[in-house]
């Protein structure tokens, strides 16, 4: 009864996933949008490694797949926020409103 | 120790060892002119492009992360003639620029990237390709630096690449969930079609849809290419997303056969709503880099359609389109690359009476507008002709029929940019430009393609060779 099972953990993951999409898609702010896309790659981690642990626990297969994950989701992150800072100096602002240049 | 590693993953060494070479200039005390880094830059990717018709072999390697055969090879090569095109024409937009070097660096890390998604017989070296080829492909949106639209761009495509990945991964991460398993040979013996395997299967079609810019996930794909140098804007519409269409290509028909029902109903109505979104939108558009992106969107749709085929023919029909499709595009690419780093104009009404002051460059647009739209004597109806056959195979007609009529919409918007260039009037159109010599033999390359891939059946014939044993 009071053991936790794999299906608590994929609630977790998944409300994680969904909150992570509703971040991405309310917020205004380009650092706060970032914060959301990592929500979405942590909630995948989470997946991978209950995954691991529960169904496959003679592979390793998830563990690496996560391992690698957070190593990508740094350098992504890296990437955007030098181009956050980039767009910063031109349009002194890291609202998404203020860039709208492109449109239709 | 195994040496036979040299040898299957010879054209990702080379890459390598030209990021390398670069690298050591960069870092190095001499001072080395623009226009001597970048002949040096074609020469190596002559090289590279070469490299790979020579010492073929099939083989694993990595417990089947990495494999290889000639079918592979040839996508490979096909991605490489494509870069060494686009390195040309980029000269006279890099000749002046400060950051040459980091520019092909970036570059190149991405096509490495795509070579190894290529070659990926595992999902997560499959996954690692794909970053590999988009994370640098977002810092290269923003190399006009001062330019206000390009980091604009840059933002936008990586956060809805990041955001696709995300999507992406998910369904890998349900998918190993219910399978066990990350190795493609395996997946498929263990896909039984279970509700969650399919939901799995929506998301990892969703992470490639964005990245091939497929209609509900394409709202991205005009504002970057506006945004983004003409140089960075021809690699994303020819290159990055030829690359993943070729992996597409083969997960779907390899890992995937089990849910083939499933696929051919998605792909169906993608199809569908990717044509007709692509073509509509494409009739309204003033600047010419935005109306070429409504135009790669709607050859996607077209692109959908052959490999809703689900046959020999439909893959050998994708690459064969993907080739010409290089060369259409570029050929078109080439021109406005050439005109913006000159003018600066991109607007169809400043092509106004470009045929008066330059009619070599008209003659190369429109034949490569020709080729795009589908026009007989040129490759791309051959291309299209490939494409809707092997959908055809599936004996769907409604769709065959909805690509038939989009393709009349499609040369509508074709020859209004014809038409702007040769008939219409205007008093001040742009001056005649000259044409230095790396330019102008991409553009040769682009036009001999064209019209030679169209008329030598011994091409097409050649991958549908290929692809008998995959």
């Amino acid at each position: 009864m009071n053991e936790i099972t794999i299906t608590h953990i994929l609630f977790v993951s998944t409300a994680l996933f969904f909150i992570g999409m509703y971040g991405l898609f309310t917020r205004r702010n380009m650092i706060t949008m970032l914060m959301a896309v990592e929500l979405i790659l942590n909630s995948v981690n989470i997946n991978f490694v209950a995954f691991n642990k529960y169904q496959y626990p003679g592979k390793l297969d998830g563990v690496f797949f996560t391992i690698f994950l957070i190593t990508i989701a740094a350098a992504e992150a890296a990437v955007a926020i030098a181009i956050i800072i980039n767009l910063y100096r031109s349009h002194n602002s890291i609202d998404v409103e203020d860039a709208s240049e492109l449109k239709y | 120790m195994r040496t036979d590693f040299l040898i299957l993953m010879k054209q990702e060494l080379v890459i390598i060892a030209i990021i390398f070479v670069l690298l050591f200039i960069k870092v190095g005390s001499k001072e080395w002119k623009n226009e001597n880094i970048l002949n040096l830059v074609n020469l190596l990717l002559l090289f590279n492009f070469v490299a790979g018709f020579f010492w073929n072999e099939d083989g694993i390697l990595f417990n089947e992360m990495f494999k290889t055969n000639k079918l592979i090879v040839t996508e490979k090569s096909i991605l490489s003639l494509g870069t060494y095109i686009i390195s040309l024409q980029s000269y006279s937009w890099l000749k002046n620029h400060k950051h040459v070097i980091e520019f092909y660096m970036l570059l190149l890390s991405t096509l490495v990237g795509m070579f190894f998604m290529i070659s990926a017989g595992n999902l997560l070296m499959f996954y690692l390709g794909l970053e590999l080829s988009t994370i640098p492909l977002a810092a290269l949106a923003n190399f006009d630096l001062e330019k206000r639209k390009s980091s604009e761009a840059a933002f936008k495509l990586i956060i809805s690449s990041a955001f696709s990945s995300g999507l992406l991964l998910f369904g890998i991460s349900l998918m190993y969930g219910t399978t066990g398993t990350l190795i493609f040979s395996e997946l498929s013996q263990h896909l039984d079609g279970n509700p969650l395997q399919i939901f799995a299967f929506i998301l990892l079609i969703a992470g490639f849809s964005f990245k091939i810019s497929v209609v509900p996930f394409h709202l991205w794909t005009a504002d970057v290419y506006e945004g983004a140098p003409v140089s960075v804007t021809s690699y994303l519409s020819v290159i990055s997303k030829g690359a993943v269409l070729f992996v597409f290509v083969s997960v779907l028909y390899t890992v995937f056969k089990p849910l083939a029902v499933t696929w051919y109903n998605i792909l169906f109505v993608l199809s569908v709503l990717t044509m007709i979104t692509g073509n509509l939108f494409a009739i309204r558009q003033n600047n010419l880099k935005r109306f070429l992106a409504f135009s790669s969107i709607a050859q996607v749709g077209f692109i959908l359609i052959g490999i809703s085929g689900a046959s020999q023919t439909g893959t050998a029909s994708v690459i064969y389109f993907v080739l010409i499709y290089i060369f259409s595009n570029l050929g078109a690419f080439g021109v406005i690359g050439l005109v913006s780093a000159v003018t600066g104009k991109e607007n169809i009404e400043d092509y106004k009476g470009f045929y008066k002051t330059n009619p070599l460059l008209s003659w190369v647009l429109a034949i490569s507008l020709f080729s795009l739209a589908g026009i007989p004597p040129t490759a791309g109806f051959f291309g299209k002709f490939f494409l809707l056959m092997a959908g055809a195979g599936q004996g769907n007609y409604i769709l065959i029929t909805i690509a038939a009529l989009n393709m009349i919409v499609s040369l509508y918007y074709y020859l209004k940019v014809v038409k702007a260039i040769f008939m219409d009037e205007n008093e001040s159109p742009i001056e005649k430009l000259a044409i230095p010599a790396s330019p102008k033999l991409a553009l040769f390359i682009c036009i001999a393609g064209i019209v030679l891939t169209g008329l030598m059946s011994y091409v097409y014939e050649y991958i549908y060779s290929l692809t008998s044993s995959f």
